[in-house]
């Protein structure tokens, strides 16, 4: 049974790092993988594919004229262990509509026999702020039915994660789609743990894997690898291990209860990262 | 072989039986639940539950906004309406237009497909315009936007530019443009979007003192007897007198033989003039919003709104209006047509005094027509107005008060043809006046109908006859009464009361 799952949260919290780190521990214990990168920047694969930036679909459209013009060969491509790893793409910053390019990129992959019955997981890495209806594309019509938003301790990361939990909420209403956790990508900042823990019981899930900050992971990076390729004996490679077996057998699927903004405040009044005056300004 | 009609065709006992077999899956109430239905929808239960709508519209008396940017760029000399969008939507304006004035319409659109949508519509515009150019040699482009490029914010004036740099298009070759997203307002702010995007784009306008000309503006007007007569009046008057934009002659073409894609239209020179005319008189208040206020604060010019001039008194005031910018008078001419449109209203005025009278329509056209009906001793009852905004409902119902025949009336915004519908159930009037959508209600409401407005598809040639003016009044006058005349015989067949004089 293939599950797709979606991968939310702020710009530059390490959404894509830690999707790729979870997979590759993923394709470690046997399973099949799919990543869609869904993100004009197109950077949701090369950890994976050891390369650059893989061609994305809206590259080639763009090339061809038209997305009919493509083969699935082109943009479906096998990267560590066999996972296959694809790209929307999209317009140049400033001009046209990115949502409309997941949505192109993605009916394009259906359309064309990218979801395989063999795959067990499919993972959408989607642009930091679900802004339009475009990049809600991953959890529409039944697709995508597990979201996780990686968060850390900053108020700001916290902020975008209340505010991705509103929109899933909106679609857990219409569809099936279920919240599955939070993963606190640390930034060491003060309780760091116990804050994202708390923000995730007022949303009504769970903190799922609090993955500490390790320098081994950009090492990695820097060789467009993932630390279970670049380090497997690595102690931080447990971590991921740990997040993908966790989300293997995560049973916790919520409709997400989102916070007012004067909520999220008293929250980090209450853990002393905010001063009441703070908050009054 | 002989081709039935489909009037006949479809009463054939193979289409009977084939449209009763269709029910099983098409329609699976009882016959008598149907019935029951559609009587209760004619019900005060069903008015209530009908205002309290809103998720839904049915039939709104309104169309896109670049419909009405198309129809005022139709109105200049050699100009090809080119429209950054996709395909299907430029073929509904094309052919909207077309079966309203029974011409063809020419306008080209950019195309844009599912790629376009991701990427933006730039190499749309630039190969768009240079097919465009390269075929057709217009002297103007007047590019208007579907929702599609408005959605993704295509940025015209770059484009344009880029295109201009590019040399995709000649010097001299004038692009205007307009962004006309159909979401926002409708066919009447698109007219005011263009004609203010042309006024404002084109090139080569050279300021001079003011002279002796004024500018007409009549807005989103689709009756090409109303330019005739418009022209007709300013010649009379010896005003010289620019029309922006005439289509008289683009949807009203004289069979030569040889199709001519640019027939007529205000021309260039005369466009780039108008900025130094002693004034511009605008007939249509709500279509000409944006271009009123680029006339007054850019170009710093004299502009004026006159009542749109339906009936005597509206035409009354434009004339003086007229009289009093340019100085000429009031031709005698003129004023003997005014005594003869007052001599038919008195002669028709004892069957029009105290009939009920619903309207549907374009704000500035209801304005006119309330005005008509009111100098007539009609009283309006229902006034519905889906693009009218809450300055129309204002300016209608002060119109309505001031005179002693406008007690009944309620003036409806933003409601469509359904809800006019039901009130039509709830007060039935003796004449209903609208466009030809509106014969659905005539046909279950059974209230005699009379077409104005736009579009009118299923009636031909009404477009060419004036409604402005004293002729206009004329014309009006036989309508409303002849219409009228008509329910009464109708109503009187066999009675004592099927006179031969009336």
């Amino acid at each position: 049974m293939m599950r797709q799952i979606a991968i939310y949260g702020k710009g530059g919290i390490g959404k894509s790092t830690t999707t790729q780190n979870t997979v590759a521990a993923l394709a470690e214990a046997g399973r099949k993988c799919m990543i869609v990168g869904c993100d004009p920047k197109a950077d949701a694969t090369r950890l994976i594919l050891n390369r650059k930036a893989q061609a994305t679909v809206m590259d080639l459209a763009r090339q061809r004229g038209s997305v009919e013009e493509l083969e699935i060969g082109e943009i479906l491509l096998e990267g560590f262990l066999g996972v296959k790893c694809a790209e929307s793409g999209g317009p140049e910053p400033g001009v046209g509509c990115a949502g409309r390019g997941v949505i192109t990129a993605i009916n394009f992959l259906e359309e064309n026999g990218a979801y395989t019955p063999d795959l067990d997981y499919v993972f959408y890495d989607v642009l930091g702020d679900v802004v339009c209806g475009g990049f809600a594309m991953p959890i529409r019509e039944g697709k995508a039915k597990e979201i996780y938003i990686v968060t850390s301790g900053e108020m700001m990361a916290m902020y975008a994660a209340n505010n991705i939990a509103r929109g899933v909420l909106k679609y857990a209403n219409s569809g099936g789609v279920r919240l599955g956790g939070l993963i606190c990508n640390s930034r060491k900042t003060d309780k760091e743990a116990e804050l994202v823990s708390a923000l995730a019981a007022k949303l009504n899930t769970h903190m799922i894997h609090f993955i500490p900050r390790d320098n081994q992971v950009q090492r990695a990076e820097l060789r467009r690898q993932t630390v279970i390729e670049y380090s497997p004996e690595h102690a931080q490679c447990d971590e991921y291990r740990a997040l993908a077996k966790k989300i293997a057998e995560n049973k916790n699927f919520v409709i997400p209860t989102p916070l007012e903004m004067e909520e999220l405040e008293t929250l980090l009044m209450e853990f002393g990262i905010m001063d009441g005056e703070g908050a009054a300004a | 072989m002989i081709v039935k009609d489909h009037n006949e065709l479809f009463k054939d006992t193979a289409y009977v039986e084939q449209f009763h077999g269709k029910r099983e899956f098409e329609n699976p109430c009882p016959e008598d639940v149907v019935h029951q239905t559609a009587q209760w929808t004619e019900s005060a239960d069903y008015k209530e539950k009908n205002f309290k709508r809103e998720a839904l519209v049915i039939n709104p008396a309104k169309a896109c906004q670049p419909l009405g940017a198309m129809l005022c760029a139709l109105g200049f000399e050699n100009t090809l309406n080119f429209v950054q969008g996709s395909q299907g939507c430029v073929a509904y304006f094309r052919s909207h237009l077309s079966r309203h004035f029974k011409e063809p319409v020419a306008a080209v659109s950019s195309s844009m497909t599912e790629d376009s949508a991701v990427f933006g519509g730039i190499s749309n515009i630039l190969e768009g315009l240079e097919n465009a150019y390269t075929l057709y040699k217009p002297a103007m482009i007047a590019v208007s936007t579907t929702c599609m490029a408005e959605v993704i914010g295509d940025d015209l004036n770059s484009y344009i530019k880029s295109a201009v740099e590019k040399g995709i298009v000649p010097e001299g070759v004038e692009i205007p443009f307009a962004h006309t997203p159909s979401f926002v307002g409708s066919h009447i702010t698109g007219y005011d979007n263009m004609m203010k995007g042309i006024l404002s784009g084109v090139k080569g306008q050279v300021r001079v003192s003011p002279a002796d000309s004024i500018n007409i503006i009549p807005g989103f007007d689709t009756y090409t007897g109303n330019y005739v007569e418009l022209k007709r009046l300013m010649s009379s008057m010896d005003v010289k007198a620019t029309v922006l934009a005439d289509i008289s002659d683009t949807l009203d073409s004289p069979n030569t033989g040889r199709y001519r894609l640019f027939p007529g239209g205000t021309p260039i020179s005369a466009l780039k003039d108008a900025v130094n005319a002693r004034s511009t008189i605008a007939l249509q208040k709500y279509s000409t919003v944006k271009t009123g206020e680029f006339i007054k604060t850019v170009w710093g010019r004299d502009f004026q709104l006159s009542p749109v001039p339906i009936g005597i008194q509206n035409t009354d005031e434009f004339l003086d209006m007229v009289s009093a910018v340019s100085g000429r008078p009031v031709s005698h001419a003129i004023e003997a047509e005014r005594g003869r449109a007052v001599d038919a209203m008195i002669d028709s005025h004892p069957y029009v005094h105290g009939k009920r009278f619903a309207l549907v329509g374009d704000p500035d056209l209801l304005m006119g027509l309330m005005s008509f009906v009111l100098e007539m001793g009609g009283r309006p009852v229902h006034v519905l107005c889906t693009n009218g905004d809450a300055g129309f409902a204002k300016d209608a119902e002060s119109l309505l008060r001031g005179s002693p025949f406008g007690d009944d009336a309620t003036v409806h915004i933003g409601k469509d043809m359904w809800h006019l519908r039901s009130l039509l159930f709830a007060e039935p009037v003796d004449l209903l006046i609208g466009n030809s959508y509106a014969k659905f209600l005539w046909r279950d409401t059974k209230t005699p109908l009379l077409r104005i407005g736009f579009p009118l598809f299923d009636r031909h040639h009404l477009h060419r006859y004036p409604i402005i003016g004293y002729q206009g009044a004329i014309n009006l006058t036989n309508w409303i009464v002849n219409t009228l005349l008509d329910e009464m015989d109708r109503k009187a067949m066999f009675t004592q009361s099927f006179d031969v004089i009336r």
